[in-house]
């Protein structure tokens, strides 16, 4: 369906271009800013994207981590205010877009090997 | 001031918040929007100002007329206006005719005269003829008088400024034409004047407002979709009922149906109102206008966005004592 250039402008408004191109299976460091109180701080979240969807400011993905022995999803939309800056860790070999298969994986079977190219 | 103004529907998509939250927008091109009509008190009975909106590609004469356009006269009007003119030269004659005789009476005997007074009817009896030609004629005479007085670029200027005696002179500027005209309410302040453009800096930032459009056409729909109807037990042996109304009303007492019982038929393409839509930017520049929220009708529809009942009243209190005199 083709987007009318209004709504194209407000979008690309939104848009950030300082964030990496990230793809699924990448292990990842997410900035988050998180508010406590009145303060603000930054807390980062470390895991593998294991879901990457959207497309223009509803970008969003998926980061898996494992923490105290529990696993925890979070998402995030790439273009948010909220998060300070994604850093990429290192590209994951993978042959899916979802990763869902490695909520069922834990330990030595749920780790990816390094993409070298 | 006015209580709305009309606009098209773009799209939806969202957009990020102060405290970066995602907002789902509606985004509206709403305006410009130019005034066609001023109605007053204590002519129409109401105080209300109609908006023109959108481009239109065509319209028919009425509209045009209304809209202060000049217009080629109707085959109707141009013959009207050639017999009202041979009329008025039959009665020229009739008054010379009747000088000249009077003239005669008086008893001045030099044939001259009388001469004179023939070759003057003589003269009108022609333009008579040529008056009286058909209208086709006239109208190909008119055109190349009009090709003649273009030809030089000096002169075009000037007869376009000049409408020609073949079409009918509108009243002030011409306005559109439009796509949509409609009426919206005054609230408080100056009445405008016609061909007074509005903007979308008729709203502000965080102010409620109402989108009025015409919701999408569902078609012929079942009481499940139209009305919100359970439906029927899918399982335990079920064979035929899963989207039925089920019963419609009681037996032999009142031996039928209820008038307005729900039940299947056309859905939607009608009017809707979604109430209190926050406005979340306003960009007269662009034309701009995002308010939180879905607002009925396709992409490229016409919607009026309309000030939420908070302000109306605000600015009724307000502005009551203005809007009142009339």
């Amino acid at each position: 369906m083709s987007v009318a250039p209004l709504v194209r402008a407000v979008e690309e408004e939104n848009l950030r271009a300082d964030m990496p191109d990230i793809e699924p299976g990448d292990t990842v460091k997410v900035h988050v800013k998180v508010v406590e109180g009145n303060r603000e701080r930054i807390q980062v979240f470390e895991g593998i994207v294991i879901r990457l969807r959207g497309d223009g400011v509803r970008r969003a993905f998926t980061v898996r981590r494992i923490a105290h022995n529990v696993g925890v999803e979070r998402s995030f939309l790439v273009n948010s205010p909220r998060i300070d800056k994604i850093e990429i860790v290192r590209h994951n070999v993978v042959r899916r877009k979802n990763l869902y298969y490695m909520r069922g994986l834990r330990g030595k079977a749920a780790r990816l090997k390094e993409r070298r190219d | 001031m006015l209580s709305g103004l009309l606009g098209r529907k773009m799209g939806m998509t969202q957009v990020f918040g102060k405290n970066g939250a995602a907002i789902p927008v509606t985004v509206i091109e709403a305006g410009p929007c130019v005034v066609t009509q001023v109605k007053t008190a204590a002519k129409d009975g109401y105080e209300a100002v109609q908006l023109g909106f959108g481009k239109a590609r065509r319209a028919k004469r009425p509209a045009l007329g209304h809209l202060g356009h000049s217009l080629p006269l109707t085959e109707r009007q141009r013959r009207k206006q050639q017999q009202e003119r041979a009329k008025s030269r039959q009665q020229e004659r009739e008054r010379r005719a009747a000088e000249a005789q009077a003239e005669e009476d008086e008893g001045a005997e030099g044939a001259e005269e009388t001469e004179e007074v023939e070759d003057a009817e003589d003269a009108e009896e022609a333009a008579e003829a040529e008056g009286e030609e058909s209208a086709e004629a006239t109208e190909t005479q008119a055109d190349e008088a009009e090709t003649k007085t273009v030809a030089p670029a000096a002169k075009s200027a000037q007869s376009a400024q000049k409408p020609s005696p073949r079409r009918r002179r509108g009243t002030g500027k011409a306005l559109g034409p439009f796509a949509l005209l409609r009426e919206v309410k005054l609230v408080g302040g100056d009445a405008p004047a016609v061909g007074d453009e509005f903007k979308v800096n008729l709203f502000t930032v965080g102010e409620h407002v109402d989108v009025i459009g015409t919701s999408k056409g569902k078609g012929f729909a079942g009481v499940m979709k139209r009305h919100g109807f359970g439906g029927g037990p899918r399982t335990h042996g079920q064979s035929d009922r899963a989207r039925r109304p089920g019963s419609i009303g009681p037996g032999t007492t009142p031996g039928r149906v209820y008038k307005g019982t729900r039940m299947a038929g056309r859905m939607g393409h009608e009017r809707v109102t979604v109430k209190a839509l926050e406005v979340v930017q306003a960009d007269p520049e662009r034309n701009l206008l995002l308010v939180k929220g879905s607002v009925p009708g396709a992409n490229g529809t016409i919607v009026m966005i309309r000030k939420g009942a908070a302000q109306l009243a605000l600015a009724a209190r307000s502005g009551a004592t203005v809007s009142k005199r009339a």
